[in-house]
C-alpha cells in the first residue's frame, strides 16, 4: 500500500517537474530549432516544430557577414582576461583574510560587497568620459579593466569562504616543519585551494562572458563582444529570424555549458556564501 | 602564532585589492557628484558652469523621473514577485524524488547562463511577435486575438522577460536551502499525522525565510540596474513607458549628452541601491558571525 502510494507520487511529480522543466528551457530550444530553419520557416505561420528542412546556413552565413569568430575572440579576451587578471589580485587578498584575519577583517569584507552594491549606472557618466579621453572607448583593455574591477568583489568573497574551510591544522603543522610562506603557499595551500579556484574562475567567467551593461555602453564594433554583437541584431530594418537564433546559440552554448558544472557554486557565489 | 613578519605580509598581500576597489569606488563617484553640481552638455564641451543643486531639482521633478521611478518599482516588484511566487512550488516539485531530476534541473538552471541581450531578443521576436510570434499563433489556435506586447503591455513583456532569466535564480537557491532542511523534522511532523500543507507551513516555510529575503535583496540589486532587455527590445518606449532608473540615466548621457542631470540621476540611483544594499551587507555580516 504505501509502496503503491510512494510509485504513484513519484509518477506525478516527475510528469509535473519535466513539463515544467521544459517549459522553461522551451526558450531556448525554440531559438535553437529556429537556427537551423531556412529565414522563411523560422517566420512561417503556422510553425513547423521538426519537420522543416534542416540546414546549417544561417551558421556560414552569420560568420561570413558579420565576422561572427571576431566577437567571439573578444568575448573570449575580455571574460577570460578580466577573470585571470581579477584572480591574480583576489588570491593574495582572501588568502591574507583568510589565514591571517585581524579585527577589521570583517568590515573590509562588508565595505568590498557593499562596492558590488553601487549601481553601475551611477558611476556611467565619468567612467564614459575618463574612457573617451584616454582613447579606452571601444577597447579591449578598457572592458577587461572594467569587468575585472566589476566582479572583483565577488572574487574575492568567493575565493575567502573556501580558503575559510581549509583546515588551519595543517597550516600550522606546516609551519611547524619550519616551512616558510612561500612553500607553505605553492605546497600546502595551493592544491587544497584548487576546487575553489576552479568554481570561482568558472562562475566569474560565467558573469563576465554574459555581462551587457558596460559591454553594450562601452563598445561599439572593433572591441565588441558577443552580447554587443547580438544587440545589432535589434535594429528593425532587418529581422533575420533564422541568423539571430544562429548567432545567439553560439554566443551562448559555451557558457550554457560551463554554466550547468557550475550550479552550486553559482548559489553561493552569488549570495556572498549566505546560503551554501 | 602569527609573527610580525606574516602580519606585515598579509597587510601587503592585501594592500593592492583595497587599494584597486577604493579607487574604483572613490574616483567616479567623486566626479559623478562633482558633475552634477555642474552645467554640462558634452554637445558645448568647455561651457561647464557652476549651478548648485539646479540638476537635481531638474532631474527629480523631471516628470520622465517619476515615470521611470514608477517603472523601475514596478518592474522589481513583479518580477520578485513572479520569481518567488513561482520559484518556491517548482524548488519543492525539485525537492521531490523524481525520476531524471538532474536533467530537469539541467534545464530550469539553463535561462540564467543566457546572456540578457540573447534573451530579450529571442523572446521579441520568436515568441513575442504579433504576428509570426509563437504566442500569436498559439493564440490564434484558441480563437484568441494575439497580443501585440510591446505596444500594448510594453513593461509587462520586459517584466516577463527578465522574471524568465532570474525564476532559475530563486528556484536554485531556494532549492539548496530546502535540501539542507532537516529530513527528520519532516518526517516526525508526517508521523504525528501533520497535513503535508501544515507541514509546509509550519517547517518548510520558515526554513526557507532566510533564502528567501537573500533572494529578494540580491536579486533587486540586480533588477534595479536592468539595462540590456530595455536597451534592445523597447529603447524605453513607447513614450516612457519601459524606461526605468538606469535606462533615464543612460538617456540623458549619451543619448542627449547632459551630463550633469545624468549625474545627478546616477546619484539617486545610488542612493537608492544603497538603501537595498544596507539589508543585505547586515543579513551577510551576521552569517559571518557564525
Amino acid at each position: 500500500m504505501a509502496r503503491m502510494a510512494t510509485t504513484r507520487r513519484v509518477a506525478i511529480s516527475t510528469v509535473a517537474a519535466w513539463l515544467f522543466g521544459f517549459l522553461i528551457f522551451f526558450p531556448i530550444l525554440w531559438m535553437v530549432l529556429a537556427s537551423f530553419k531556412t529565414e522563411l520557416e523560422a517566420f512561417a505561420i503556422p510553425p513547423s516544430f521538426l519537420f522543416f528542412h534542416w540546414t546549417t546556413e544561417n551558421y556560414a552565413t552569420v560568420q561570413e557577414r558579420s565576422d561572427y569568430f571576431h566577437h567571439a575572440l573578444n568575448s573570449i579576451i575580455i571574460a577570460g582576461g578580466s577573470t585571470v587578471i581579477a584572480l591574480l589580485i583576489a588570491i593574495p587578498a582572501a588568502w591574507s583574510m583568510a589565514f591571517s584575519p585581524t579585527k577589521r577583517t570583517k568590515d573590509i569584507l562588508l565595505w568590498m560587497l557593499s562596492t558590488k552594491m553601487m549601481p553601475p549606472v551611477g558611476v556611467l557618466v565619468p567612467i564614459y568620459l575618463i574612457y573617451k579621453s584616454f582613447g579606452l572607448l571601444d577597447s579591449r583593455t578598457g572592458l577587461v579593466f572594467i569587468l575585472c574591477l566589476g566582479n572583483l568583489p565577488i572574487v574575492i568573497w568567493m575565493l575567502f569562504t573556501y580558503f575559510k574551510e581549509i583546515p588551519r591544522d595543517i597550516l600550522e603543522a606546516a609551519r611547524m616543519d619550519g616551512a616558510t610562506i612561500g612553500r607553505e603557499l605553492v605546497y600546502v595551500l595551493t592544491p587544497m585551494a584548487i576546487p575553489g579556484l576552479a568554481s570561482t574562475m568558472l562562475l566569474n567567467l560565467i558573469l563576465a562572458w554574459n555581462e551587457a551593461f558596460w559591454t553594450l555602453n562601452l563598445s561599439t564594433s572593433y572591441a565588441a563582444p558577443l552580447t554587443t554583437f547580438i544587440a545589432s541584431y535589434s535594429s528593425p530594418e532587418g529581422l533575420f529570424w533564422a541568423k539571430l537564433s544562429a548567432a545567439s546559440t553560439l554566443a551562448i552554448a559555451p557558457i550554457l555549458v560551463l554554466g550547468w558544472f557550475s550550479q552550486k557554486q553559482l548559489v553561493r557565489g552569488l549570495t556572498f556564501g549566505a546560503v551554501k | 602564532m602569527a609573527t610580525r613578519q606574516t602580519q606585515v605580509l598579509a597587510r601587503s598581500l592585501l594592500t593592492p585589492a583595497v587599494g584597486l576597489l577604493f579607487i574604483w569606488m572613490i574616483v567616479p563617484l567623486a566626479l559623478t557628484i562633482y558633475f552634477s553640481t555642474l552645467r554640462y552638455s558634452l554637445l558645448d564641451p568647455g561651457s561647464e558652469v557652476f549651478v548648485g543643486l539646479e540638476n537635481f531639482r531638474y532631474f527629480l521633478t523631471d516628470p520622465a523621473f517619476l515615470a521611470s521611478l514608477r517603472n523601475t518599482l514596478v518592474l522589481v516588484g513583479s518580477v520578485l514577485a513572479l520569481t518567488i511566487l513561482l520559484g518556491i512550488p517548482l524548488a519543492l516539485l525539485l525537492d521531490q524524488p523524481v525520476i531524471g531530476r538532474n536533467f530537469v534541473r539541467l534545464m530550469v538552471i539553463a535561462p540564467f547562463f543566457v546572456m540578457p541581450t540573447v534573451s530579450a531578443l529571442v523572446w521579441k521576436n520568436l515568441l513575442m511577435h504579433p504576428v509570426s510570434g509563437l504566442f500569436a499563433w498559439l493564440a490564434t489556435l484558441f480563437g484568441l486575438t494575439p497580443i501585440d506586447w510591446f505596444n500594448d503591455v510594453p513593461l509587462f513583456a520586459v517584466i516577463l522577460i527578465v522574471a524568465w532569466q532570474w525564476l532559475p535564480f530563486a528556484t536554485l537557491i531556494l532549492l539548496t536551502a530546502l535540501q539542507s532542511l532537516d529530513e527528520e523534522q519532516k518526517e516526525a511532523a508526517e508521523m504525528d499525522g501533520a497535513s503535508a500543507v501544515s507541514t509546509f507551513i509550519y517547517i518548510t516555510l520558515p526554513h526557507l525565510a532566510r533564502p528567501i529575503t537573500v533572494v529578494i535583496l540580491i536579486e533587486t540589486i540586480f533588477l534595479l540596474t536592468v539595462f540590456a532587455e530595455i536597451f534592445v527590445t523597447t529603447g524605453g518606449g513607447p513614450g516612457l513607458q519601459t524606461t526605468n532608473i538606469a535606462f533615464l540615466i543612460y538617456a540623458q548621457a549619451l543619448i542627449q549628452f547632459d551630463v550633469g542631470s545624468a549625474s545627478a540621476g546616477g546619484l539617486v540611483a545610488v542612493v537608492i541601491a544603497n538603501i537595498v544594499a544596507f539589508f543585505l551587507v547586515r543579513i551577510v555580516g551576521r552569517n559571518l558571525e557564525a
